[in-house]
């Protein structure tokens, strides 16, 4: 750990004496924990920062861009495919999908597609069309091409669940270094960590990077069933229909006519 | 007013569901039945998966039949021997469909055979209903009184051995029939999200020959235990009870019940058997409709595990 420490402090000195006009990224996330509870209904992160040019006039000499990616716990989910076979629909074909965000936000202040070429774009996965979404393949993962049936469903329905997206105009620039990111956090969002990853751009490449992160977490009555239910399932079913029962006598009770 | 259900990961809104329990309460108290065949469909209607709803639904037709087992009882018409019996095997056959419920999931069909099995259950049992009370009706307006001997009074099911007496109910039966009913309503059950009692109510007076004093009050008692131990199972096993859920619908199932029975008891029974029939068959067709169009949407995803 500490040898990997020191080895990102020496490329990254390096890296800084590389560039010697290189900014600074500095951001503050406006809630770090984002609590589920019985009223939780979604709710709107902001993303605060500034860019620190190394020397002032830096920062006025171009325009910068700004790409986030939010990627939410990874989950292994399978997308399965329908068809008609003797007259009903059924499901036919699967793929399974490895390790992937359960939430991904891709948030930008214009299209990906304008901010860096096609290259640059893919090798630092921005825009859902470059993350690296891997399908199980045989005894292998990898990802498919950008047009593949499956991968296009599975962007498709995680976006209609509003657990994928893209907006090229979520991030707002209030001075030419200073900008806000709203981070949309929908009522069905996954609970665990995310990760918060900022990329700067200046004239088509990378300048500067940093990252953030933040936790979902259930709080709460949701948190207590959630973990009972998981942790203690027996018991948790039997007082499930203890309840059942309780309740049902009550109804008797109460309603009693005889 | 939205809340949000801890397991099956959404929120809904409260009213609408506990009119949801209200309305299916208010129906099987009507009818003497569970009403476990309209809640769940309802539930993936709103947008809670198959598999979370027919695990919650368990605990709602739980407390409805124990609400029912109740009056019942005060009347004592439930055969508490024939009631055993058929719980005996209706466990095994709980547990056993509880086993086939995670099997199907697993293989991606359980809603393909919810769907199929919805279908042919509901669309069959409902068309002999509405067969049996059209007849009836017919013949109460030809001025025939209604038979009286029912039809096959001695079929093949009396034939078989081990047979056991059962005072209250006052027949003579063999045993196996005893049990493979209650192990298919148990089975049945627990994969689908219903109660039952509106296949072991039929059941039981056509192959058994229990008489309709004792038949609903025993069928309850079924009911209460196989849903029950199915709400036990399905949280032991797949951690697919909402309890938010459940607390919801048993308490606008319990409530609706009540105001159902008082509606029910002014309606002659053809007419209600009628009604019945035609609720059934038109949701068998609903199910139906969804298997034969193409849907909206070919693909669809499930979560094989977080990691």
């Amino acid at each position: 750990m500490a040898r990997r420490a020191l080895m990102v402090a020496i490329l990254l000195a390096a890296f800084g004496a590389a560039q010697a006009s290189a900014e600074q990224l500095v951001v503050s996330l406006s809630n770090h924990r984002v609590a589920v509870t019985s009223s939780f209904v979604g709710e709107n992160l902001v993303l605060f920062g500034t860019i620190e040019p190394d020397r002032p006039q830096a920062a006025l000499r171009r325009a910068y861009d700004l790409v986030v990616t939010v990627t939410g716990p990874r989950q292994t989910l399978r997308t399965r495919r329908k068809d008609r076979v003797l007259g009903i629909w059924v499901n036919v074909d699967s793929r399974e999908f490895v390790r992937v965000p359960s939430y991904l936000g891709i948030l930008s202040n214009r299209p990906v597609a304008e901010i860096a070429n096609a290259d640059t774009a893919r090798r630092l996965q921005l825009g859902l069309d470059n993350f690296l979404l891997p399908q199980r393949i045989g005894p292998d993962t990898a990802d498919t091409v950008r047009d593949d049936p499956f991968r296009v469903a599975f962007v498709n329905l995680e976006t209609q669940y509003g657990l994928y997206r893209e907006s090229p105009t979520a991030v707002t620039f209030l001075t030419p270094t200073v900008f806000r990111v709203a981070i949309p956090m929908p009522a069905n969002v996954p609970t665990g960590s995310y990760g918060i990853d900022v990329q700067l751009f200046a004239g088509g490449a990378m300048v500067a990077r940093t990252s953030s992160a933040l936790e979902v977490i259930k709080a709460g009555v949701e948190q207590f069933v959630a973990d009972a239910a998981r942790d203690h399932g027996l018991i948790y079913g039997l007082v499930a229909s203890l309840m059942a029962l309780v309740i049902g006598w009550f109804g008797s009770v109460v309603f009693r006519r005889d | 007013m939205q809340i949000y259900l801890p397991i099956a990961d959404l929120p809904v809104n409260i009213f609408l569901v506990l009119g949801m329990g209200l309305a299916v309460g208010f129906i099987s108290g009507m009818f003497g039945i569970g009403g476990g065949f309209l809640m769940t469909p309802l539930l993936i209607f709103i947008g809670i998966s198959p598999a979370v709803a027919v695990a919650s639904v368990t605990t709602h037709i739980a407390a409805s039949s124990f609400t029912g087992a109740i009056s019942y009882w005060r009347k004592r018409a439930i055969d508490v021997p024939l009631a055993m019996m058929l719980l005996s095997s209706g466990i095994l056959g709980t547990a056993t469909g509880v086993w086939l419920f995670t099997l199907l999931r697993e293989l991606d069909q359980l809603d393909l055979v919810i769907g199929l099995s919805y279908v042919t259950l509901l669309t069959t049992v409902g068309a002999l209903m509405i067969n049996e009370s059209v007849q009836a009706e017919l013949r109460a307006r030809k001025g025939q009184p209604a038979t009286l001997r029912r039809p096959g009074s001695h079929n093949w099911v009396h034939g078989l051995p081990f047979k056991l007496r059962f005072k209250r109910s006052k027949i003579y039966v063999s045993a196996i029939p005893v049990w493979g009913i209650g192990f298919s309503i148990g089975f049945i059950g627990a994969i689908l999200g219903i109660g039952g009692g509106f296949l072991l109510v039929p059941m039981l007076i056509y192959f058994l020959r229990v008489p309709t004093a004792t038949v609903i009050g025993t069928s309850m008692v079924l009911t209460l235990v196989t849903m029950a131990s199915a709400t036990v199972m399905h949280a032991a096993t797949n951690h697919l009870v909402d309890a938010v859920l459940s607390l919801i619908l048993i308490v606008g199932g319990v409530i609706g019940a009540q105001f159902g029975a008082r509606t029910g008891q002014k309606m002659r029974g053809e007419r209600l058997r009628l009604l019945l029939g035609l609720l059934v068959f038109a949701v068998g067709l609903r199910f139906a409709y969804e298997l034969v169009v193409r849907p909206d949407d070919l693909f669809s995803l499930r979560l094989v595990r977080p990691e």
